[in-house]
């Protein structure tokens, strides 16, 4: 009972000391250090207040907001056809997977069916994003813990995915890469050569840059048992995505509720059995290989047909006919202008998003524009365990955590 | 056991009564209901702890506003999602604009915490216990709720756009 | 003229031979400014001396908080080099840099912040404001987003693009040179800067 009383005593900040193995009557003073906004070793824009007991992080209080754009408020004026530039711009990393979220989303509320050939070319296309987004993750997983040289191959890498993108949709990083309804335009002769090319040549620098780091003692060193998060907490801090299943929690919406034809292509889910910053890193690096798998398959079966369902009244008509035929000139009239109403209807769509469960809640009255569209965003979801993660460890640890949770500021903060 | 939309709601209604649980509906497959502020937070938290339905997994939740709608003028949406049987149910709460107020569920799920701040931030309702309800994307100073209807979305502080060239 | 004399075509066909042969012509030499030159000296003006130095030497300080961001980080990897031009080290310390490159959105929390990094910055310092949303907020004309950063502090070069392509961040780093290049010595002094920099409500 005394001893009851006696840590009933205890501050938090004494606790805290007694738990680290460290002396609760250090009179030490805590220090307050600010970790951002623009701090070198941040990705992006946080702000972390930390409270500093040398080395040991005792407190934190993250600050969010500081690229705050509005795009829900925003989608509320715009048109249907006009939200794809917003999607892109949430997380930059793998915009193509955002913007075919979006549009399977209003597919849904239209009720259009998607042509076999479209949802292929869509998995193509999704899958060499996370691809992307993936090997940003991890390459800035290895600058933070002092290898340089990995971020260097992989960006050539990244390279000539974007050339790909760019022969598919003409930009390379804010791709608004397809339509409502299918894609804009079909795989050309030479984007089809492109992924063949990247096909054969990546698998060899993804196994080098595994070589580089996931057997490097350093490595190993900076990153087993940095960060960890038990499954219980991921689940109750909603993580999806990679960083759920490094906690060994099998959750993928490529598999649980198959979008655009997935359930055709064998693939597996990594799962990874600690949480910790080591088990994000090779959960990442396996989906990778697993990505590549699935774009093998669906570039071998790609079948034939139409890029693009027959919806008139949704889907903007070839140029040519807009100049040849009345209607196609009054529906592209119409489309351009966002003169379209939508059916009234609430519809959830989600998809595999680079970070996890990417979810569009839309809610349409009727008119031309969305009247409530909400982004599930897995970044702002899960960041919030930001400060349950670095509490008690180092600060040089809490760099490694931020990077390997891939949080993106655009979608933290939308 | 299987989880049906009939069963699941038939499980809800026979706990906690007809008169909690209005309006089932079914727009895209997920179901629907509307609750009330005093059955919301114990239906979630029957939700997530019957060994039964086993539905833990708060996905996402937001505000909506529906301008001049009286007793249903603010509304929050929770979609739920249980990772055992892949089921997904919504569930709203209707409130009139002059008293906003909620219960937290921040107890029950860790990730409601700025769920319910941005919802705060946006549309300005109140979760009674959050431990610490502040803005949490735009600056503190502001004055204003900016997701509801009545505010404008451009910045109000500029003078270089025509308003002829812009359609407004 | 439409017309030209054989020899002309021919010593250009020999000129281009001479590039293929050869692969010095791509390695370029900054040109030395105009002075007088003897047995043993050269003399110029010093004005002309530090902008030669100024001009490739330009630390930048990626202010990177969004997309653009991810186009400037392709900028630094192998197939851009930015180091090309003498920004090898981007200088995350404020105190350090030379030119403050924005690149993305920047909210109106976030104002304050570029502001104050802004102030930290030594002289001489330009700015580059990178893709649509520092030049003009872009496509997010919306209430929480600054309409341009030249609210709150002086651009020296616009960037366009949503975001710019790598090679257009490096034409905007070449303009930034061009103005270091040809900048006088004591144009930090003047009263018109000194203006400029009042008008901002920075000291």
């Amino acid at each position: 009972m005394a001893t009851e009383n006696k840590t009933a005593e205890l501050t938090e900040i004494e606790q805290f000391r007694k738990d680290h193995g460290l002396s609760i009557k250090e009179e030490r003073p805590l220090t307050t250090l600010n970790l951002g906004p623009t701090h070198p070793a941040t990705h992006g824009i946080f702000q972390n207040i930390l409270q500093m007991d040398g080395e040991v992080i005792v407190d934190a209080v993250p600050t969010i907001g500081y690229i705050h754009r509005a795009f829900e408020k925003i989608a509320e004026r715009r048109p249907f056809y006009q939200i794809t530039p917003l999607t892109d711009r949430m997380n930059y990393c793998s915009s193509p997977i955002n913007n075919m979220g979006y549009h399977m989303t209003v597919e849904k509320l239209l009720g259009i069916t998607v042509p076999k050939r479209a949802q292929y070319i869509r998995v193509i296309m999704m899958e060499l994003a996370r691809i992307s987004d993936h090997l940003i993750c991890n390459s800035i997983l290895g600058v933070d813990s002092g290898a340089f040289t990995g971020f260097l191959y992989v960006m050539q890498e990244r390279e000539h995915i974007y050339d790909i993108y760019e022969e598919v949709c003409g930009a390379r990083l804010t791709t608004n890469m397809g339509r409502i309804g299918g894609m804009e335009r079909d795989l050309s002769p030479k984007a089809l050569h492109l992924i063949d090319e990247f096909l054969k040549r990546f698998p060899k620098v993804w196994a080098e840059f595994e070589k580089m780091l996931t057997r490097n003692r350093i490595f190993i060193d900076r990153t087993v048992g940095v960060g960890a998060i038990s499954a219980e907490r991921a689940l109750s801090y909603g993580f999806t995505g990679p960083n759920l299943r490094a906690t060994g929690v099998d959750y993928d919406v490529r598999v649980m509720n198959p979008y655009s034809s997935y359930d055709d292509f064998e693939f597996e889910i990594p799962v990874g059995s600690k949480g910790d910053t080591y088990d994000r890193y090779l959960v990442r690096n396996e989906e990778v290989w697993q990505s590549l798998k699935i774009i093998e398959q669906a570039y071998k079966n790609l079948p034939e047909g139409s890029y693009h369902a027959d919806a008139p009244h949704y889907y903007l008509p070839p140029k040519q006919k807009v100049y040849t035929s009345m209607e196609a000139l009054i529906y592209h009239f119409k489309i351009v202008m966002g003169e379209i109403e939508a059916p009234v209807g609430e519809v959830y769509h989600s998809v595999e998003g680079g970070n996890g469960e990417l979810g569009f809640y839309l809610i349409s009255d009727g008119g031309r524009t969305p009247y409530r569209l909400h982004f599930r965003r897995p970044c702002f979801i899960y960041y919030q365990s930001y400060t349950e993660l670095i509490k008690g460890g180092q600060l040089a640890d809490a760099i490694l955590t931020l990077s390997s949770l891939n949080v993106i500021a655009g979608e933290l903060d939308a | 056991m299987e989880l049906t939309n009939e069963n699941v709601l038939g499980k809800i209604i026979s706990e906690f009564g007809e008169e909690n649980i209005q309006d089932p509906y079914n727009p895209d497959g997920i179901m629907t209901i509307t609750t009330n502020r005093e059955t919301i937070h114990d239906l979630i938290k029957y939700l997530r702890d019957d060994k039964e339905l086993q539905i833990s997994f708060l996905t996402t939740m937001c505000g909506i506003h529906y301008p001049g709608q009286g007793d249903k003028e603010m509304c929050v949406m929770y979609q739920l999602h249980s990772l055992r049987h892949n089921y997904r149910i919504r569930l709203k709460v209707y409130r009139p604009a002059s008293d906003p107020v909620l219960p937290t569920m921040t107890d029950l799920y860790a990730t409601a915490n700025w769920m319910e701040r941005e919802a705060f931030d946006f549309y300005g309702f109140i979760f009674t216990g959050h431990p610490n309800l502040t803005r949490i994307l735009n600056i503190e100073e502001m004055e204003y709720h900016p997701m509801l209807k009545q505010y404008p979305l451009e910045d109000q502080t500029r003078e270089d756009k025509i308003n002829t060239f812009f359609g407004r | 003229m439409f017309l030209k004399p054989v020899q002309t075509i021919l010593s250009e066909q020999q000129n281009n031979l001479d590039m293929s042969d050869t692969n010095n012509k791509d390695i370029t030499m900054a040109e030395a400014p105009e002075g007088y030159s003897g047995a043993g000296f050269f003399a110029t003006s010093l004005e002309k001396v530090i902008g030669l130095a100024r001009k490739h030497s330009l630390w930048p300080l990626p202010f990177a908080t969004s997309c653009c961001g991810i186009e400037y980080m392709a900028t630094m990897g192998a197939n851009y080099d930015i180091s090309r031009f003498g920004s090898e080290r981007p200088s995350f310390s404020p105190r350090q840099a030379d030119i403050l490159l924005v690149m993305g959105t920047i909210a109106k929390k976030m104002g304050p912040v570029v502001k104050q990094v802004y102030e930290q910055m030594a002289e001489p310092r330009w700015v580059v404001a990178v893709g649509a949303c520092a030049s003009s907020g872009g496509i997010f004309d919306t209430y929480s987003v600054l309409q341009g950063i030249d609210r709150i502090v002086p651009v020296d070069v616009y960037v366009p693009g949503c975001p710019p392509r790598p090679e257009q961040i490096l034409d905007g780093l070449m303009r930034v040179q061009e103005l270091a290049e040809s900048e006088s010595l004591r144009r930090r002094d003047s009263p018109e800067y000194q203006a400029l920099l009042a008008s901002y409500n920075i000291k």
